[in-house]
């Protein structure tokens, strides 16, 4: 059996800030980390390979420095690491970045399950998911909370859907994105950091796609477009409270009765 | 393809050069090159347009008049419909009266033909309706041939799909067949009157606004939270029809087998809750946690929290407030040491009192406040509960 997971490299810190005067962004520090709900997709996979001896692999789209997260990956105990890497890949949107993951995946083969994270903290879509299992033309399943049995064809998981908790059978190939919470995630080990330091990380460019098309790729596959970005609207009818904690209390108090909240 | 071209390779100041990048994509190795963590936002062209330039792509336009109307999915479970559809409903009605163009919904399901009726009541012209066992249960694969055949028979604009979980899953897929863009999450929609949609959401994870469009591609895809739009009145007389549409058997196939499907405990979500409290970072430890639940029990409120509440599990997840938690409009709302990050924010603008105590004075929290309270939560609180608990004790002596 094959598993793939997908993960991504985000900011560190959620500081990123706007310029007022040049509208232009400001990022503090070049602080980065591995998207926190990749962790437990990692962890899903590496559950399923200890239950059934798996072979697991990490993926990345990203810059070169994205090795870091796949080498932590291989901490944890996955075996075989590869970065989609190539410039024609900047500007990607959800559907830029689910074709070239896509892509990627194929180049090599289907895996019998990819297992992605919830969402990722800077994009906060959850939609990329969705959009690799449609371009392989596989079945996927959101929000899985547990994983029930794995079958020779097919894996039984417990999806968390609006109002019940369904349990699903599905065939392989399949995308599952996994909770946070399904499973809690191992630290790295120090053991597999020595042991792994020197395996290889595969880099793949659009020189290795099948589709080498750079119009499907990048901001130029990207039907969405950024027409400015701004620094929020600040609430325009506001007060500021200052003083002590009683008299503060009191001030507010008379608020909330005006208000009729009391 | 779009690129940034580097004009020059060799240059005199590169560590000035490479620090207007925000994503530190500029390299300097004896020469200049843009690496693939490049976002192309073209920040350095705009500072440097001597040494990057922008190349576009030149585009084919499609025919927007091939694409009308706005086209919403019905949210549902088990026929019961979410009243975010009713939400974007009354959005797609405002959008569509600008461009005078009709509105559609979508509702895939089982044994709800008589639900589409509901639909109508909100004054939709038109609900295709697939009615099939397979349809009976959300599995993506028959769910999404029903929109894409909806799409194929009346090629809307613009398709707007509620944020939930099923939403989330549907928008997305159906978007990657069609090849169009998708926006997640979005807060403000409006529509121009070529049909290209404006879209608003936070982005880059950070205190950024972003506003997007989908320029030449159809339909254009969106989805919204849950209490971002309001639910608008139901019209006195429906005038829309109902279509029944069926989907070929190989388009209901689903390689997805659904074999248990239990109930939920029903807990009333944050997004019902009239009053609010929050609690934010700057509470210190869990035990602290009380004194928040103290005042969210003399005001009658519900407590929420932010993500880093969640993470340390001081609160259940179902009460996270933001983005990547739950989108909530209550009448009154008090951030207790949250600093507001956007993510937070975009969660909770729309509430009608937003009164926020933080310790710092520069916490975003306090100017998206209509009441915002530089202060030590610590020392607040416990008062604010004495002068409430008091004066709701005088009160109930006046009524003795």
């Amino acid at each position: 059996m094959k598993i793939t997971v997908c993960i991504k490299q985000v900011p560190g810190t959620t500081q990123v800030e706007i310029d007022e005067e040049t509208g232009n962004l400001i990022r503090d520090g070049i602080d980065s980390k591995m998207n926190p709900y990749d962790l437990y997709a990692l962890e899903t996979a590496l559950k399923i390979k200890e239950e059934t001896g798996a072979e697991t692999t990490a993926v990345s789209m990203g810059p070169p420095q994205a090795e870091e997260i796949i080498r932590e990956a291989y901490m944890m105990g996955i075996d075989n690491g590869r970065l989609y890497s190539d410039r024609k890949f900047a500007g990607s949107d959800v559907l830029a970045t689910a074709y070239t993951l896509a892509q990627g995946i194929k180049s090599v083969e289907i895996p019998d399950i990819i297992i992605c994270g919830k969402m990722t903290t800077d994009g906060d879509t959850a939609q990329v998911g969705p959009e690799i299992a449609e371009f392989l033309n596989i079945p996927h399943v959101t929000n899985v909370l547990s994983i029930v049995e794995i079958k020779d064809d097919s894996i039984v998981v417990e999806v968390d859907m609006p109002e019940t908790i369904d349990v699903a059978e599905v065939k392989f190939p399949c995308l599952i994105t996994v909770e946070k919470g399904i499973f809690q995630p191992r630290l790295p080990s120090y053991k597999l950091k020595q042991k792994t330091k020197d395996r290889e990380i595969s880099v793949y460019s659009l020189q290795d796609y099948k589709d080498k098309n750079e119009n499907h790729y990048g901001l130029s596959g990207s039907p969405t477009q950024v027409v400015r970005i701004f620094p929020p609207d600040p609430n325009t009818d506001h007060e500021i409270l200052r003083g002590n904690g009683a008299e503060i209390a009191e001030t507010l108090c008379s608020k909330l009765e005006e208000m009729k909240y009391i | 393809m779009a690129e940034i071209k580097i004009l020059k390779t060799k240059i005199d100041n590169p560590e000035e050069v490479m620090s207007v990048c925000p994503f530190d994509s500029i390299e300097y190795d004896g020469k200049l090159i843009i690496n693939s963590g490049c976002k192309m936002c073209k920040i350095c062209v705009k500072t440097y347009p001597d040494i990057f330039e922008f190349i576009k792509d030149e585009v084919i336009e499609i025919d927007k008049s091939l694409w009308k109307g706005i086209a919403v999915y019905v949210d549902h479970n088990m026929g019961d419909i979410h009243p975010v559809t009713y939400e974007l409903i009354g959005k797609a009605k405002e959008m569509a009266a600008k461009i005078s163009q009709p509105v559609y919904a979508v509702f895939a399901g089982h044994n709800i033909e008589e639900k589409a009726q509901q639909v109508l009541k909100y004054g939709v012209d038109e609900v295709f309706v697939y009615d099939d066992p397979e349809l009976e249960h959300f599995r993506i694969e028959p769910y999404s041939a029903a929109l894409d055949d909806f799409i194929e028979k009346r090629k809307p604009s613009v398709f707007l799909v509620g944020g939930s979980t099923t939403g989330r899953s549907l928008a997305p897929r159906v978007a990657a067949r069609r090849r169009t863009g998708l926006t997640a999450d979005c807060t403000v929609l409006d529509i121009q009157e070529n049909t290209d949609l404006d879209q608003i959401r936070p982005a880059f994870g950070g205190n950024v606004m972003a506003h997007i469009q989908t320029p030449n591609h159809r339909p254009q895809f969106a989805t919204v939270r849950y209490k971002i739009f309001d639910k608008p009145e139901p019209v006195e007389y429906p005038t829309g029809k109902i279509t029944l549409a069926s989907l070929e058997k190989d388009k209901l196939a689903s390689k997805i087998k659904i074999l248990e499907s239990r109930k939920k405990e029903k807990v009333k979500g944050i997004e019902e809750a009239e009053n609010i409290i929050v609690a934010g970072r700057g509470v210190k430890n869990e035990n602290d946690m009380s004194l928040i639940y103290k005042l969210a029990e003399l005001l009658n409120a519900e407590v929420a929290a932010t993500r880093p509440l969640i993470e340390a599990g001081w609160a259940d997840a179902n009460t996270q407030i933001g983005l990547s938690g739950r989108t909530v409009k209550p009448k009154l709302i008090i951030t207790c040491g949250v600093s507001g990050a956007i993510q937070f924010v975009a969660g909770m603008k729309s509430s009608t009192t937003i009164i926020a105590i933080d310790e710092d004075e520069n916490a975003p929290i306090l100017s998206a406040a209509h009441y915002g309270i530089v202060g030590d939560l610590y020392e607040i609180i416990p008062h604010l509960c004495d002068i409430i608990a008091q004066k709701s004790e005088k009160g109930e002596m006046a009524y003795v």
